[in-house]
């Protein structure tokens, strides 16, 4: 896959004929008086993973919980495999920002939960719960609870507890904020190699800039007050070069560089 | 060997007991005996079958009000706690009963109920209640957001997320509403006791007031704050060890 | 809680309870219950009469001694309590175990030793409220960040300055916090004393009421009593939300 390296979102829409998991069409939300999303519209490309990118404040998080059917709209509509979301669905699975274990239960129980509340078997259950505890590495730790586990092993959990459901999309808020920056850069690598391993469409919030554009097919860079999509920015060249070769890479520092130099004028 | 924090609370108890019994010696009043008559009039007592034909009869009112407040508590509570209009209607009568000085209404009861045990029911009962509806409302109302949103983005029903996630997320802190309220149930057991009727260790302590035997007065009130304090301390493991770690596992560290 | 997109207030749910304390009075159901309208109407004839100031002032005097005294001696020792590991060890246990034992037990033995009177009832008031505030005084010195501390000494300030410049500000939230569980305490305290030593304030009214079947008195008389407490408690929880500005940002 060889794209042209920048390109910006105006007169691009629609041009492109790749397969969109999940679409926003004209996303407005307001609460009360204050504006947090304006006619926003976005594309989501199946099987990529696209991140939202800006600073606190820009709504990034508020979109992600309506693309998940936990808010509505004030106005426009979310389009997820071409149906229109109308709350939360067995197509879109959740990784809290704080992780949302639920400390009286043990991990597997955590990991299963999403499919105990869908009425799946325990045995069944359990035995999917496994598979995926141990692809996130946490095989040994299924009777451990929350508290005896580190933060980044909590957020395993959470990311196990996703992967469980088997849904087309994952979206992820913030997932690695709470962890300590070596876990977190364990994690990144570990989120291209399951981009590329499961046919998955991720969408991830951060404020990161390193990390967005890391781990993103494609950026969609939000500006504040009220949100909109600045520019949409899909690094291109460096994605093949592997996990290690990526943070050395010129084109990855230009993009840091060229992204930090959109968004510097909204820091206070 | 004993480890530092025992040895400095027996030093302690040494020291607050020894300092009983030498101004029970001294002494401060005549109506304040030794520690060690004290203890020896609670020993007579505890072997001769009066303390514990006391306690059966001061623990009825206790046991029975503190189930009828947990049972109706509890289930107030956690209504209170979920719905808005529900909160709007009982909250503020709770408010108000947590902040009032309920045992005011004492005599009131005395005159509608006599002085049986229904009237000591409702006293333990009104002692104990508010805490427990407060407690309980508090912590379904206060489960974190995201553990709510968890629940309705992986699909859960209504009643999923109140049995699987409000309620075991809400326990510990109903848990220690209802240590609160039965803490507040035994202060309004002997209050009842020492107001209403002298019943149980209320008469013992009455009566041995009347004819002067303090040492089983002393000993009677001591038994009772100790009975108490262990009681609660054992719910207080109990707590502990039920909810290890559940207030914590959150994204604090 | 909302209604046709207007807001109701939070207490406001009072008035439905009044109105319906009302109808139950109307309807005579029951002798110990007289409509809400009698016990105001009551409750005017009575908040200017003799027995009633009198029983008013007895009980803020008791109360306010009571307080005074738990303050006085319950922060310093709760900040001693927290700088000092031995103290603390050796207090600890018995300030928990008086925080949540059954107080009315001791109230006979105040009785017996310092009579039917007014010194008795300022001893219930203070035994009821002084534990909560030690241990939150406590509480809040322990939480003190040690970078504050360090910060003080680093500047130079002597350890007279930094515990008036430091340490009492930074713990301020969690004392005031428990001054004001305090203060409900000694309302239940005061009351709870009166109600057994009852020859002074309230307890004494009561009685009175009681033994006379003058239900309406005695709902006025409760009436105040819960407003006086109710607010007592609402004006701290208010200056406390004025001071604690700062306590969630230490």
């Amino acid at each position: 896959m060889v794209m042209p390296q920048i390109k910006e979102v105006a007169g691009q829409a629609g041009e492109s004929p790749v397969d969109n998991a999940v679409v926003a069409r004209g996303v407005s939300k307001t609460y009360g008086t204050v504006e947090a999303l304006r006619n926003l519209s976005l594309e989501f490309p199946r099987g990529q993973l696209t991140s939202l990118l800006g600073p606190s404040g820009c709504g990034k998080t508020t979109l992600l919980k309506i693309i998940a059917g936990l808010l509505e709209p004030t106005s426009g509509e979310i389009e997820v495999n071409g149906k229109p979301v109308k709350g939360p669905g067995p197509d879109r699975a959740f990784v809290f920002q704080d992780f949302a274990l639920m400390p009286w239960a043990s991990v597997i129980r955590n990991v299963a939960f999403g499919l105990e509340l869908r009425g799946v078997a325990k045995s069944e259950r359990e035995a999917i719960a496994e598979k995926y505890i141990r692809e996130v590495g946490l095989s040994g730790f299924e009777k451990a609870y929350p508290h005896e586990l580190s933060g980044g092993m909590r957020q395993r959990v959470g990311l196990a507890r996703a992967l469980s459901v088997d849904a087309d999309v994952l979206l992820m808020d913030e997932p690695f904020s709470a962890v300590d920056e070596q876990t977190r850069r364990k994690f990144q690598e570990d989120l291209l190699r399951l981009v590329e391993n499961e046919s998955k469409t991720f969408i991830f919030v951060t404020h990161s800039i390193e990390e967005a554009v890391y781990v993103s097919d494609q950026i969609a860079i939000l500006l504040p007050r009220p949100s909109r999509v600045s520019e949409i920015i899909r690094p291109g060249g460096f994605r093949q070069k592997g996990a290690d070769a990526i943070r050395r890479d010129p084109e990855y520092l230009d993009i840091v560089d060229r992204i930090w130099a959109s968004l510097r004028s909204y820091v206070d | 060997m004993l480890s530092r924090s025992l040895y400095l609370k027996i030093l302690s108890a040494v020291v607050v007991f020894g300092a009983w019994e030498i101004a029970g010696r001294i002494p401060v009043s005549y109506a304040f005996p030794t520690f060690l008559e004290s203890m020896a009039a609670l020993g007579r007592m505890a072997f001769d079958g009066t303390l514990y034909t006391a306690y059966v009869e001061t623990l009825k009112p206790l046991v029975v009000g503190v189930s009828i407040s947990a049972f109706i508590g509890i289930g107030l509570g956690l209504w209170i706690g979920l719905s808005r209009a529900f909160d709007w209607l009982f909250s503020p009568i709770f408010i108000v009963m947590q902040a009032a000085p309920l045992a005011a209404l004492i005599p009131l009861l005395v005159m509608a109920y006599g002085i049986g045990l229904t009237s000591k029911v409702f006293v333990v009962c009104i002692m104990a209640m508010p805490v427990i509806v407060l407690n309980t409302a508090g912590a379904v109302r206060n489960t974190p957001v995201s553990l709510k949103e968890m629940g309705r983005s992986f699909l859960g029903s209504k009643s999923d997320i109140i049995l699987k996630i409000i309620i075991p997320s809400a326990s510990p802190v109903i848990f220690s509403g209802l240590r609160l309220g039965i803490s507040a149930g035994f202060i309004g057991a002997i209050l009842a006791e020492l107001k209403i009727t002298p019943t149980g260790v209320g008469d013992i302590i009455t009566y041995s007031r009347s004819i002067a035997d303090y040492p089983s007065m002393y000993a009677a009130i001591f038994s009772i704050i100790l009975l108490a304090i262990l009681f609660l301390n054992l719910l207080e493991r109990v707590e502990v060890y039920l909810f290890e770690g559940n207030v914590r596992g959150y994204a604090s560290d | 809680m909302t209604v046709f997109g207007y807001r109701l207030p939070a207490m406001s749910s009072l008035i439905l309870w009044g109105i319906l304390w009302e109808i139950v009075g109307r309807s005579g159901l029951t002798f110990f219950i007289p409509p809400l309208s009698d016990v105001f109407s009551t409750l005017i004839s009575v908040i200017g009469t003799k027995p009633f100031l009198k029983a008013l002032s007895e009980t803020a005097y008791a109360f306010s001694m009571g307080v005074l005294a738990s303050i006085l001696i319950g922060i310093p020792v709760g900040i001693l309590m927290g700088k000092n590991r031995l103290l603390d060890e050796l207090l600890l246990p018995w300030v928990n175990m008086f925080l949540s034992a059954p107080l009315t037990a001791l109230v006979p033995v105040l009785m017996v030793l310092f009579g039917f009177g007014m010194k008795s009832i300022i001893i219930t008031t203070t035994l009821f409220a002084i534990w909560i505030i030690i241990l939150n005084a406590r509480a809040g010195v322990m939480q003190i960040n040690r970078s504050l501390v360090e910060m003080a000494r680093c500047y130079g300030a002597t350890p007279l300055v930094a515990f008036y410049k430091i340490y009492f500000w930074a713990a301020l939230p969690e004392i005031l916090a428990g001054v004001r569980i305090g203060v409900i305490r000694a309302v239940k305290g005061v009351i709870i004393g009166q109600l057994l030593i009852s020859i002074v304030g309230f307890g004494a009214l009561f009685e009175l009421y009681a033994n006379n079947f003058l239900m309406a008195h005695f709902w006025a008389v409760l009436l105040v009593l819960f407003a006086l407490a109710f607010t007592v408690s609402e004006i701290l929880a208010y200056l406390e939300r004025r001071v604690s500005y700062y306590a969630a940002s230490r």
